[in-house]
């Protein structure tokens, strides 16, 4: 019995090991194959550690690709996102979390199933909208259908839900309006949320491809998704100088995601406990 | 304005700048868009909008009569039918390894499967196209110690979707991990001390104990699986674009290029609705089946 369960065990870390290393090993290439000398990536066989590790791909990167200016590209729009959602969502979750107004259930009910509509059904009218009103390639363009998002507004009326009213009546009693409350009181107490969601939305943002590749038309505006799958079609030979894109791509969100890791997995729990 | 006793202007100002984000820039378009996949819209009409006109369901009649809608819906099945289940099934073994007692540095194996999950799918998608590479592959090199050939991954059509399902599980697993680690927590351990005084043995305990009270979980994970692997685009988009021989061409992706390559705005848009469409019926199963529980 006792011999069986050792067995067990010991071939579960083999198998739990061999899945991590797996499941890592995609990482340690690119990285590894981005400080590789121009060709060291194809070799056969493959090598998995430089002999003379160099920077000279993000140099090239750096002063020959505009790298900068997708970065900060990427930055402001999914900075901006994220600020103004989280403005926007909150207003609105609170409205509904704890106003009763004539129409409410309805157009409540009416966001709801319009949560089950994909994105992509928007994209080609919008594009012409946006067109029209001269965004399309501006940061405008992808900041505007991210203003808000339904999911956002329901995650937020639910946590805003579990507040006391007892809390709200005491500030108005005390003589505070409306949108006292909503800032001191409210947007204090619902911190947990708006970081979760801040984080969710910030994430998704800078991860964006589609809309991103459809509404940003010239080089220069491009996000960093958009300019890697672009570096892709040009230099797709080039495998170290790719490595290092993909690398400045990743990093940013891997950073944001392993400071914030708790709010992250706290998020995906809220994400699937339904009504 | 009061309704009862309560100040409603208040309420309509704070969902002013929301709602009139979400109609304006989605249930507009929604509708617009529903508009333009009965007309003809095309470049022409990019300029002149007068110049679209009405043609009732011949841009749905005409992409049931193209053979090359008929392999992207397919291909689109093949990904959803064959990705999502091996997704579903790898996380649901990973969260259950997370959850068993005998491991441990169980923070680091849920972050190392989680890393995946964050990254940016293009970079991602980009670092698989060399992986698959024939000669130089980390793939190829790796399957060479077991005596097996070079294949061309990417390159062969027989192979091609199936390397794209596998970045993708890879990819994506993490997610629903991390979901069904807690809805295994959730099963109070009271219920396998029970099915263990019974003489249960470890698959009787998994097939009567976890999977029961795992539904629920399970449900909401299928569901939503389904419908994100419906939707994928940058994958085929990054790493072949659609081939080799339309081998990997996905509804977004024939979405995208009669839209945006060809400006067939019309046509794009009658495909969206078609995506639209699956969804739609995948949740609506889900909403019945879940009733059907509920009873």
């Amino acid at each position: 019995m006792k011999f069986k369960k050792s067995y067990q065990k010991y071939g579960l870390y083999l198998l739990m090991f061999l899945a991590a290393i797996l499941t890592l090993a995609p990482f340690v290439w690119m990285l590894s194959a981005s400080i590789m000398p121009e060709g060291g990536a194809n070799q056969f066989p493959p090598r998995l550690f430089p002999k003379t590790p160099t920077w000279e791909h993000y140099q090239r990167l750096f002063s020959q690709m505009n790298i900068v200016r997708y970065f900060v590209n990427s930055v402001v729009v999914a900075v901006s996102v994220t600020l103004i959602s989280l403005l926007f969502n909150s207003m609105a979750g609170y409205a509904f979390a704890k106003y009763r107004f004539p129409g409410k259930n309805k157009l409540f009910k009416l966001l709801l199933s319009a949560m089950v509509i994909p994105a992509q059904v928007t994209m080609l009218p919008l594009f012409l909208m946006l067109n029209r009103m001269g965004l399309v390639n501006t940061y405008w363009g992808i900041i505007i259908p991210g203003m808000a998002s339904i999911y956002g507004i329901f995650l937020i009326r639910q946590y805003i839900m579990s507040i006391p009213d007892s809390l709200i009546e005491a500030a108005r009693i005390d003589g505070a309006t409306d949108f006292y409350i909503y800032l001191r009181l409210i947007l204090p107490l619902a911190k947990p949320i708006l970081v979760t969601l801040a984080l969710f939305t910030f994430m998704g943002s800078w991860n964006d491809f589609l809309w991103p590749l459809i509404v940003m038309t010239g080089d220069s505006m491009y996000t960093l998704p958009v300019a890697l799958a672009n570096l892709m079609g040009e230099h797709a030979q080039d495998t170290e100088l790719m490595m290092a894109g993909a690398v400045i791509t990743i990093l940013p969100v891997l950073i944001v995601f392993l400071a914030m890791q708790k709010y992250y997995i706290h998020g995906i729990m809220l994400g699937s406990v339904k009504e | 304005m009061k309704f009862r006793g309560q100040n409603i202007n208040a309420a309509y100002l704070f969902l002013t700048p929301a709602m009139t984000a979400i109609f304006i820039f989605f249930f507009l378009p929604v509708l617009a868009a529903l508009v333009m996949s009965v007309t003809d819209f095309d470049i022409y009409s990019l300029g002149d909008i007068s110049r679209a006109r009405f043609v009732g369901f011949s841009n749905y009649i005409d992409l049931f009569k193209n053979p090359l809608f008929w392999k992207a819906l397919g291909n689109t099945c093949y990904f959803v039918l064959v990705g999502a289940p091996l997704s579903i099934l790898i996380s649901m073994l990973a969260a259950m390894a997370l959850n068993s007692k005998m491991l441990r540095f169980k923070p680091f194996f849920r972050l190392t499967f989680f890393l995946p999950v964050v990254t940016t799918l293009v970079a991602v998608a980009v670092i698989w196209r060399y992986i698959y590479q024939t000669r130089f592959g980390l793939l190829n090199y790796l399957l060479s110690f077991v005596g097996i050939n070079p294949v061309d991954w990417l390159g062969n059509p027989r192979w091609a979707m199936l390397a794209l399902i596998v970045m993708a599980v890879w990819k994506g697993f993490g997610y629903n991990m991390i979901i069904f680690v807690a809805g295994l927590q959730n099963i109070p351990e009271t219920l396998y001390e029970a099915a263990r005084l019974d003489g249960a043995n470890g698959w009787q305990e998994f097939r009567n104990v976890t999977l029961p009270l795992l539904a629920q979980t399970t449900g909401f994970i299928t569901i939503t699986t389904l419908i994100g692997y419906c939707q994928f685009f940058a994958e085929p988009y990054v790493m072949t674009d659609g081939g080799p021989l339309n081998s990997t061409l996905s509804i977004v992706l024939m979405m995208y290029k009669e839209g945006f390559k060809f400006w067939r705005m019309g046509y794009s848009a009658a495909i969206a609705f078609i995506l639209f469409g699956i969804i739609l019926i995948i949740t609506l199963i889900q909403l019945r089946i879940q009733k059907h529980h509920e009873i």
